[in-house]
């Protein structure tokens, strides 16, 4: 059943992009590790982690595609999920500083001491344990979602209000991560980070790892998503996206498969958050500012949503862009995404790999057409004239 | 009192004192109406008469401020939301044809057909052969074997109306509501559609809501004129056509 499940994930498209992530799982952090910083084919650790930062936000993209693109659900919270599992590798990594912080605190992290706290807040025990924190990872996003969704799905909230109501979560978990007694360490966030199951950091072979397994749990996560999508259930997404009245109708629990997809797509945001915070070294509440998710949707429009190919690369190319334009013109950057947006609404509404797929499919449809025109005309053998047309 | 409790046991529909409002406005007023195992009923009426209210009543979508609404004697539907109507054999096809356009032919019948609907089972779906074969046969009532690879969204007005009933089919209903399923429809489209609902109503009830006078004196069946919200004349098309209140609410002078 399982095998079957995952067996009907692997499509050509699907496994060529793992193909792709596994390859440069391995290749790039060989490269970084492996040859001498003057050779042509060293890959410098900054590029490394910028390369680590955009899986990361790939994966976001690819979470967001699973409710966007996939069921209807336009979900300007994500990177509520995203912060909250990267929040969950924070705490992790502010335990593991133990007494090396700058007061030396053994069971307190400096902001804690800062503020005169005299013992550890209950909803910080347990993630000095890997294990729990990367449960932690999945279980908060998860449980955020479920809540969430289970209250918005099942009193029918749809569309614009929907969007706007994610939009409301995700700044007023802002807000509550801007306060100090939050015990989050509130303005400054989460850094200074040491160690991460015991290696350093900052060491080049732990980011080397960290590179290698963000683009891992991306193969990953496309793996289990394209499972879903491809399923029976994934049909029934789709109707819901589609015609949710008929789905209903049908005797379909619409508001358990928006909650299911809307949990799975969240945890998937979690991991990608927690990836997302050894890479960079901080995590403050800025990641739960409301522009952030809004530029998640960007990616992934531009990339073609529902195809969870797309995103992926709509999230690489655009934070490329990104990287690039703030460096070169930094004042034009936000120019331009905006301008991206436009340009993508208006003349790719399919997004890159939604337009180049619908332009096979009808070339495809084409030839189909016209080699069936050449078979009557010609009778049933094909001649040499026409297998040479058809290659 | 006797005579409605009679009706009530072998009823598979059962409306009694039907009221509900919208803003004030009472959109079906007392409407009462029973429909028997098996049978094939046309429901005509002018508009805003109530007839899609009273579908939307039927499956859930809609709750009546007072009244009952019994399916098979027990079940009160007025406690039952869509899924659990659908799941208790409601079909329903809406006005205005809704299929998945995004999905082939085959899809959209394998998606409505009447197996386990819940996340996990339909995650682990894979198609049995004896699904194979019952999608096989749909597709050769509504006459679509030839386009069973096409997607909906390519099909004809009077195609994405089969294929809709189609999907009804899958889903094995015990009762179906047909809201006006000839609307755009080809005169010889029309004809074929009358022959296909009564193949079908040979094992189910269906109930029609229609404008078409043509097309239900095709079927030849029992019509329920409303009007306002509730009943005005109930009998055969000839009866119910010469009723002197019908002619004035609905077929006019």
């Amino acid at each position: 059943m399982i095998t079957g499940f995952i067996l009907r994930a692997l499509e050509g498209k699907i496994v060529i992009a793992v193909g792709i992530l596994l390859a440069v799982a391995i290749i790039v952090p060989a490269l970084n590790l492996l040859t001498p910083p003057d050779s042509a084919f060293h890959i410098p650790t900054y590029v490394m982690a910028l390369m680590g930062k955009y899986l990361c936000y790939a994966l976001l993209a690819l979470a967001l595609d699973l409710v966007w693109g996939y069921c209807g659900i336009l979900s300007l919270g994500h990177g509520a999920f995203f912060a909250l599992g990267g929040y969950a590798m924070g705490m992790y990594l502010m335990r593991q500083i133990g007494s090396r912080g700058v007061y030396g605190n053994p069971d307190l992290p400096d902001f804690m001491v800062f503020l005169n706290w005299k013992e550890l807040p209950w909803f910080w025990y347990g993630l000095d344990m890997f294990p729990f924190a990367m449960a932690m990872v999945l279980i908060v996003p998860g449980l955020l979602a479920f809540v969430f969704g289970w209250f918005a799905f099942r009193s029918r909230v749809n569309g614009v209000y929907l969007s706007i109501i994610t939009q409301a979560m995700t700044y007023a978990l802002m807000l509550a991560f801007f306060r100090n007694d939050m015990g989050f360490g509130g303005n400054n966030g989460l850094t200074d980070f040491k160690d991460i199951l015991g290696f350093q950091v900052q060491a080049g072979g732990t980011r080397a790892v960290l590179f290698a397994m963000s683009a891992f749990m991306l193969a990953l996560c496309l793996i289990v998503a394209s499972a879903i999508t491809r399923s029976k259930f994934g049909k029934v997404l789709v109707g819901v996206r589609d015609a949710e009245s008929r789905v209903r109708f049908l005797g379909f629990r619409v508001e358990n498969i928006k909650l299911f997809t809307f949990v799975v797509s969240a945890m998937f945001a979690g991991i990608a958050g927690a990836l997302f915070v050894p890479q960079v070294g901080i995590i403050n509440p800025g990641e739960f500012a409301p522009a952030n998710s809004i530029e998640v949707v960007v990616w992934t429009a531009v990339g073609g949503r529902g195809t969870l190919i797309g995103p992926i690369i709509g999230a690489i190319l655009v934070n490329a862009g990104k990287s690039f334009f703030t460096g070169a013109f930094p004042e034009f950057w936000l120019f331009a995404l905006g301008g991206l947006f436009i340009a993508v609404t208006l003349f790719l509404p399919k997004g890159i790999v939604g337009t180049i797929q619908h332009g096979w499919n009808a070339r495809k449809a084409l030839k189909a057409a016209a080699d069936a025109e050449k078979g009557r005309d010609a009778g049933a053998a094909p001649t040499v004239q026409q297998v040479q047309a058809a290659e | 009192m006797n005579t409605i409790s009679e009706t009530r046991t072998k009823s598979l529909l059962y409306l009694e004192d039907v009221s509900v409002s919208f803003d004030g406005f009472k959109a079906i007023n007392s409407l009462s109406l029973v429909v028997e195992p098996g049978e094939l009923r046309a429901i005509i009426g002018p508009n805003g008469a109530g007839k899609t209210t009273m579908m939307d009543i039927i499956t859930g979508k809609t709750r009546p401020d007072t009244g009952k609404v019994i399916f098979e004697d027990t079940i009160d539907l007025t406690k039952k939301d869509e899924a659990d109507i659908a799941q208790l054999g409601i079909g329903r096809k809406f006005q205005k044809p809704t299929v998945f356009e995004s999905h082939t032919v085959w899809d959209n019948l394998e998606l409505a057909l009447n197996r386990s609907r819940g996340v996990f089972a339909t995650l682990f779906y894979t198609l049995t052969a004896e699904d194979k074969a019952r999608i096989e046969e749909i597709l050769v009532t509504i006459r679509m074997t030839h386009r069973k690879d096409e997607y909906a969204a390519n099909l004809s007005h009077g195609q994405k109306q089969w294929l809709e009933i189609g999907m009804l089919l899958a889903q094995e209903p015990k009762l179906l509501l047909v809201d006006e399923p000839v609307a755009g429809m080809t005169d010889a489209e029309t004809a074929e559609t009358a022959v296909l609902l009564r193949e079908i109503a040979k094992t189910r009830s269906v109930v029609v809501v229609e404008h078409d006078m043509g097309f239900i004196r095709d079927l030849g069946v029992k019509v329920t004129c409303l009007a306002e919200g509730s009943v005005l004349a109930e009998g055969s098309i000839d009866f119910v056509s010469s009723d002197p209140k019908v002619i004035e609410n609905y077929l006019g002078r």
